[in-house]
């Protein structure tokens, strides 16, 4: 039995312990926001935010989370960088087929969390493992860019 | 066929539509008894609910064709035929029915639509299918008509209600207004009423300067979902007592399941099961992890059978052994012998394509329920009709037996026309009791793809004193799509498909001469990809000229405007993309520009200027791709923009990186480290200049895949005098010292 906290509540699993994070979220818990992509950390599609980094699930036993706080595409909306970050994605029309796009906005949350104002090369950095096949990049880039924008502004408003 | 024969058919089918609209009302009257308020009552948002079964009837309905439903209380449902992959046709398709039917997209709800070949066909295409960018062009009428045939009614409506004349009574926003009283109705007061009107055989629809939404970026009715985690693909279902399984097939083409050794898999906690095919073993499990687990303590034991020593060089001399014979002629103009026997240079080349996996982020996968007598399937394809169908034979009921519940596809490009993981699924459901999803692992996707074909062309040229054209050949060989996925499309021995953007090139050739030789790898089985045809021929064509106006000792865009005197829509995005892109300004060392023209996907124009540099070692780095447009009229311009931008990324992942080789009867690649796709660090800058046109809507979820290539590998030519005659591009061949 392992005790995980996923989006701030608790939920005690009976999982083997090498089971990675990202199946214990969508084939235990239901939370399918999460996806599978290719298994190996190759694709961040599978990203999540292990006490605020991102972290492939995919490759996560979940041996390793006893006591850390896990946040899943379906809560990042509550913090203010992915409120940030989803509302960016929605004006600069980022999404196509969308599948990636949970993984992109995780990383790109933990980026803006990181770097509040993050240059090019700060977003190939962390965007990098993040593949998606549509090519939203050009657009992905520029919602990073409008997401940090609107951070300061309203933090200056505060 | 003509554009005057495929409007004719769109009629009739729009006609037939009209008549199978009216019985089906007659049936919703007769299914009032369900009880009122249906749909509401579940408070389901849009696309989150799989698509109701076909004929379903949502109680006391209006319903007047297949593409809409309004409530009594003035829920608007749209129903979406085709499938959306991000190619924005949930958005685009609603457009279309909205600009007539005078709602707000913010009004409207979408519904998968249910598997129907014949009242969902696409009109260009012949069946229900989401490909080859015909969704706008196919239902720019058919679904503008629906649109206003719903309105038409509820206008008619309101007129009775009020004992007005129609003509005094205008639609807006969901209501129909009654101008010089200024009374209104809303259409959920109107639709029993509109519901028992006979639809009118002819509705008048908008002149294309009334439009407020067609033409205006309006946002993706899809993408909230998609931000927030709550989208549901195919992979995404969950039912009670749901199982999951995850498959292996035979890793050599053709070969058989020889026997497997279950043992240590069984013992695997959450194991359920063990499920021998013909060609593969699946572990089904309580989770994917149980099953990968079982999955990899097998020992499998197969039969390789007669491709265990194939190769790609083997297939590749195949290839090019069939390459010199004669060929089906796709297109023959002129005396092309005879003015290459007059040419003044005669330039001759090869060109060759690889097998290309279309490795999309959403892994294969399909989720069957099959009982005694009904199966349910919950899947993302691009085929709902034939995915009915195939699912039908491989559990041994009637077609209409089998639900087909479609999806948000996480990519397609193609991989999901086919159905072969739908007959997976079921052949595996079919040893099991209740629900169970099948998932493939990204080293099975990439190892059993339907791969791209490898194409093998041989072109030559004659030009004249001026360095002009006056002969052109082109042999295109490789094996054919077409042939297998729908052999009634075939013309004789030519497959369309495989000549498309090489049999009517935009240039002025006079003397023309394109042919066709079928050559199929032994059980390889090959399958259309993003850009289907004019992805691999406008590579080579595009090339080609360039490697014409090199010879000529011209400029790459003035040797194409002087070839295109008859067709001023390609001329005119020729010099768009080159004047945007700063045609002919100093560039540093080893760095170029290139541009490529295409004409392909109904009357879709686009030129291409790729700007590249090109280090010591010989990586090529895309820095900049001007993109100028011409689809003739537009949508949703956001969404060609946004297609545009896709496209042209697809692409480059296949210039640069895309390969499937084959050794030893198997795909020598595993997942993304070894089969690559383009990164956010490696993208381009892609700027889009649309042109304004009042020309039928051309496709445009392909095309900037198609262009791409011919654009990069020219600026390479441009930037190190190489010429790309193979895909992809070798760095080793650009390197330096």
């Amino acid at each position: 039995m392992i005790a995980l906290n996923i989006n701030g509540k608790v939920h005690r699993l009976d999982v083997p312990a090498d089971m990675p994070l990202l199946w214990v979220l969508r084939d235990v818990i239901g939370l399918t926001g999460t996806k599978f992509g290719c298994g190996m950390a190759l694709c961040g599609a599978c990203t999540v935010h292990v006490n605020g980094a991102p972290t492939r699930s995919c490759v996560t036993p979940v041996s390793t989370l006893a006591g850390k706080n896990i946040t899943t595409i379906e809560a990042i909306g509550a913090t203010p960088q992915g409120r940030a970050v989803q509302r960016a994605w929605l004006e600069l029309e980022v999404v196509q087929c969308g599948y990636c796009q949970s993984g992109q906005i995780m990383s790109a949350t933990a980026l803006l969390a990181d770097h509040p104002h993050p240059t090019d090369a700060d977003i190939d950095a962390a965007m990098a493992g993040n593949i998606c096949r549509c090519g939203t990049y050009l657009r992905i880039r520029s919602a990073i860019k409008q997401a940090a924008q609107s951070r300061s502004t309203a933090v200056k408003g505060d | 066929m003509n554009l005057d024969q495929r409007l004719q058919e769109t009629r009739d089918a729009d006609e037939a539509a009209t008549e199978r609209g009216r019985s089906r009302r007659s049936f919703l009257k007769a299914g009032v008894a369900v009880g009122g308020g249906l749909l509401l009552s579940f408070h389901l948002p849009a696309l989150m609910y799989p698509a109701l079964a076909a004929g379903t009837p949502t109680a006391q309905a209006f319903a007047p064709n297949a593409f809409v439903r309004i409530d009594r209380l003035g829920g608007v449902t749209l129903i979406m035929h085709k499938a959306e992959m991000g190619q924005g046709v949930y958005t685009s398709l609603p457009m279309l029915i909205a600009e007539e039917l005078e709602v707000d997209l913010g009004q409207v709800k979408l519904e998968h639509g249910p598997p129907d070949d014949k009242r969902y066909a696409d009109p260009i295409v012949g069946i229900q299918i989401t490909g080859g960018s015909t969704s706008v062009r196919g239902a720019w009428e058919p679904l503008r008509r629906a649109g206003a045939t719903a309105r038409t009614l509820l206008v008619s409506a309101a007129a009775q209600t009020w004992k007005v004349s129609t003509a005094d009574c205008r639609a807006e926003q969901g209501t129909v207004i009654h101008t010089p009283s200024g009374r209104k109705l809303p259409y959920g007061a109107l639709v029993d009423k509109a519901a028992v009107l006979p639809v009118p055989q002819s509705v008048t629809l908008k002149d294309p300067k009334d439009f407020k939404l067609i033409g205006t970026p309006a946002k993706r009715l899809d993408a909230q979902g998609k931000v927030n985690g709550t989208a549901q693909f195919g992979i995404d279902v969950r039912l009670p007592g749901m199982k999951f399984a995850t498959v292996a097939a035979c890793p050599v083409f053709g070969g058989k399941l020889a026997g497997v050794d279950d043992g240590k898999a069984k013992a695997i906690q959450g194991v359920h099961k063990v499920v021998r095919l013909d060609h593969a073993v699946a572990v089904i499990a309580d989770h994917l992890w149980a099953a990968k687990q079982g999955l990899a303590a097998l020992d499998i034991r197969w039969d390789e059978g007669p491709n265990a020593r194939l190769d790609s060089g083997e297939i590749v001399r195949q290839l090019e052994a069939a390459s010199q014979q004669t060929g089906v002629v796709a297109r023959h103009e002129g005396d092309v012998t005879k003015a290459m026997d007059g040419a003044r240079q005669k330039i001759e080349a090869t060109y060759q394509l690889p097998f290309l996996a279309h490795a999309t982020m959403e892994p294969i996968n399909c989720t069957v329920q099959l009982r005694r007598n009904g199966c349910d399937v919950w899947v993302g394809t691009q085929v709902q009709g034939r995915a009915q169908a195939a699912a039908a034979q491989a559990a041994g009921l009637p077609l209409e037996k089998v639900r087909v519940h479609n999806h948000l596809l996480g990519g397609g490009f193609g991989r999901r026309l086919e159905v072969d993981f739908i007959v997976q699924a079921v052949q595996i459901a079919k040893q099991f009791e209740g629900p169970v999803k099948v998932v493939w692992s990204r080293e099975e996707d990439i190892q059993h793809d339907i791969y791209r074909p490898y194409y093998y062309d041989r072109l030559a040229a004659g030009l004249n004193e001026q360095g002009l054209p006056i002969a052109w050949r082109h042999r295109v060989t490789g094996s054919s799509i077409v042939a297998r996925f729908a052999p009634v499309w075939m013309k004789g021995d030519l497959d369309p498909d495989a000549v498309e953007g090489a049999a009517e090139p935009p240039y002025d050739f006079p003397n023309i001469e394109v042919t066709y030789v079928r050559q199929e790898p032994a059980d390889i089985v090959t399958g259309w990809w993003r850009g289907v045809g004019p992805t691999h021929n406008v590579f080579v064509v595009e090339s080609f000229i360039d490697e014409l106006a090199a010879a000529a000792k011209q400029d790459p865009v003035a040797y194409r405007r002087a070839l295109l005197s008859k067709s001023p829509r390609a001329r005119a995005v020729l010099e768009l993309a080159a004047e945007k892109a700063g045609w002919g300004q100093p560039l540093p060392p080893r760095s170029g520009r290139g541009i490529s023209l295409l004409h392909a996907f109904g009357e879709t124009y686009i030129a291409q200027v790729a700007e590249v540099s090109v280090s010591r070692e010989g990586d090529v780095r895309v820095k900049r791709v001007v993109c100028a447009v011409d689809c003739g009229m537009v949508v949703n311009p956001d969404t060609v923009r946004a297609q545009m931008e896709s496209g042209i990324n697809f692409g480059i992942s296949a210039v640069l990186f895309g390969e499937i080789t084959i050794k030893g009867g198997r795909v020598e690649q595993n997942n993304f480290n070894d089969y690559r796709v383009l990164r956010i660090d490696e993208a381009p800058v892609v700027e889009v200049h649309l042109v304004k046109s009042t020309a039928a809507p051309g496709g445009v979820g392909e095309p900037g895949t198609s262009a791409i290539a011919p654009a990069v590998t020219n600026a390479i030519f441009a930037a190190t005098g190489q010429r790309i005659r193979k895909l992809p591009v070798k760095p080793e061949l650009l390197r330096v010292g």
